[in-house]
């Protein structure tokens, strides 16, 4: 495994309303991530964050930079947990995990991830009558089925009440300690980022850039306990006065 | 217990078919005149053709154009209206033909395609497939434009094969107006057929039609008909709301 690249020189799009006028959405924004590093991205909301996983993604390619995985001859694969879970309403839950492998995955592989997520007594219900907890479950399990070479998830936890998105992020956490791929993830929660990351960056708002880059300094085993997280978000504050406002 | 209440549940619709035919009696024995005959008369012509094998003959060469006719428009149709639905510049191209094809009267068309091609089956079956085929493409054309662009933008994330994400997320979209489109077309495509048989065919229903009207047979006329409603209505109960109900056991 070897390095991402993300490079992006300049980004640009016009308005819909207004043609006339070019958005400048990014402009020189570079990061490598590391094989198995789980890196935050947090900005206000607007910035392009979305736009910048979709880009990763392979969706939007209209911009100038490169983005490199590596080595890898054959096109990287990549997990996506959207905003919105955007599961299949006509499949059930088993068959939307199914259906992002190319060939038939062996049963247990798609059994042991459901059970991971608590998600066995659901799998052949369809979508549209689980919660929206459950649906973003869902969608956790099926971008790491596929064993990716890089997890993009765009606030996976977003409009769940509090204690949903916890146990949620336990699990995801959980599923991660087991299978550590390297992900990009954006939030708006500075507590949540340093819960889960083991770099935080963060961003400015359009032309997107990266004001600061952060490693978490508290351990894995350490991050169980709520006042290392508190502790660490009050240093960050003070030591990095530009961020309080993006928070 | 089931049956009771089934049969309570069928009450109304049994209940309306019998005001139906008591209207129809006592307007013919107020008539009394060989142009509206009894309920009784007409069943008992419609038997007489049934043992005879004419009416299941006339019928089934109708059904047969039928189904050909709605395959080729229905398979046309969702070709060109997926197309036109995803490519804009091809549906701005198109658009006017579409138009004026819509509002060409059936009638024309027909008469064009025995014109330009002869008296033959071929020519009824192309008169009928234009007729439909605009119909099919501009609801279809509204399908592909409705697509969810989230669920492509996954398919396309997840590097979905052009074959899966055909079935697994275009078609599933499409299906609703896939059955608006055979519903409308249904109902559209058998009047057609009969003006067509009418023109230019020497047998099918709408050729007997003819020949009752000629004969001022009205009790034939009439069994003929309610025997082509019957089945378009077997049609409708038994293929398209399964269909119906297979596709659509994922909604709430």
């Amino acid at each position: 495994m070897s390095d991402i690249r993300i490079n992006i020189t300049n980004k640009t799009y016009v308005l819909a309303h207004d043609t006339q006028q070019i958005h400048h959405a990014i402009a020189g924004l570079d990061i490598t991530v590391h094989p198995h590093q789980f890196v935050c991205l947090l900005g206000p909301s607007g910035c392009g964050k979305t736009t910048l996983l979709n880009m990763i993604a392979g969706l939007d390619s209209h911009f100038d930079g490169q983005i490199s995985m590596g080595a890898i001859e054959q096109t990287p694969s990549i997990g996506y947990v959207f905003q919105n879970p955007r599961l299949l309403p006509w499949r059930t839950v088993r068959e939307n995990i199914e259906l992002v492998f190319r060939s038939t995955p062996p049963a247990s592989l798609i059994d042991n991830l459901l059970d991971s997520m608590q998600l066995r007594d659901a799998q052949h219900q369809y979508p549209e009558r689980l919660s929206l907890g459950m649906q973003r479950r869902v969608a956790i399990i099926r971008a790491f089925a596929i064993n990716p070479n890089i997890l993009l998830m765009d606030e996976p936890f977003v409009s769940l009440d509090a204690p949903t998105a916890r146990q949620v992020r336990s699990q995801l956490y959980a599923l991660w300690l087991k299978r550590p791929h390297t992900v990009l993830f954006v939030t708006h929660d500075l507590r949540e980022a340093i819960a889960l990351a083991d770099r935080l960056i963060f961003l400015s708002g359009s032309p997107m850039r990266i004001l600061s880059d952060i490693t978490v300094p508290i351990a894995r085993e350490q991050r169980q306990n709520e006042a290392n997280i508190e502790a660490f978000r009050e240093q960050l504050l003070q030591n990095h006065p530009v961020i309080r406002e993006l928070i | 217990m089931q049956a009771v209440r089934a049969f309570r549940n069928q009450l109304p619709a049994i209940l309306s078919i019998i005001l139906l035919l008591a209207i129809w009696q006592s307007l013919s024995l107020a008539l009394a005149s060989p142009t509206l005959p009894p309920p009784a008369d007409v069943a008992e012509v419609f038997w007489q053709a049934t043992i005879s094998g004419e009416l299941p003959y006339h019928l089934g060469v109708t059904l047969l154009r039928l189904v050909v006719s709605f395959s080729l428009a229905m398979l046309l149709g969702c070709a060109i209206g997926i197309a036109l639905g995803k490519n804009k510049t091809l549906d701005a191209f198109f658009d006017n033909w579409l138009v004026i094809f819509l509002n060409i009267p059936a009638l024309v068309t027909i008469i064009l395609c025995y014109v330009w091609f002869g008296l033959v089956e071929s020519a009824a079956i192309l008169a009928v497939v234009v007729n439909k085929l605009p119909n099919v493409i501009v609801t279809i054309r509204e399908g592909a434009r409705s697509l969810d662009k989230d669920l492509l933008e996954m398919a396309q994330s997840y590097r979905f094969s052009k074959r899966k994400s055909f079935f697994h997320v275009v078609w599933p979209q499409m299906h609703p107006f896939v059955m608006a489109a055979t519903r409308s077309g249904l109902a559209l495509i058998w009047k057609i057929i009969l003006v067509v048989e009418l023109l230019g065919r020497s047998n099918g229903m709408g050729y007997q039609l003819h020949l009752f009207f000629q004969l001022f047979d009205v009790a034939s006329l009439l069994a003929y008909s309610f025997a082509f409603v019957a089945v378009i209505q077997l049609i409708e109960m038994l293929v398209l709301k399964p269909l119906d109900r297979a596709s659509q056991r994922w909604r709430r």
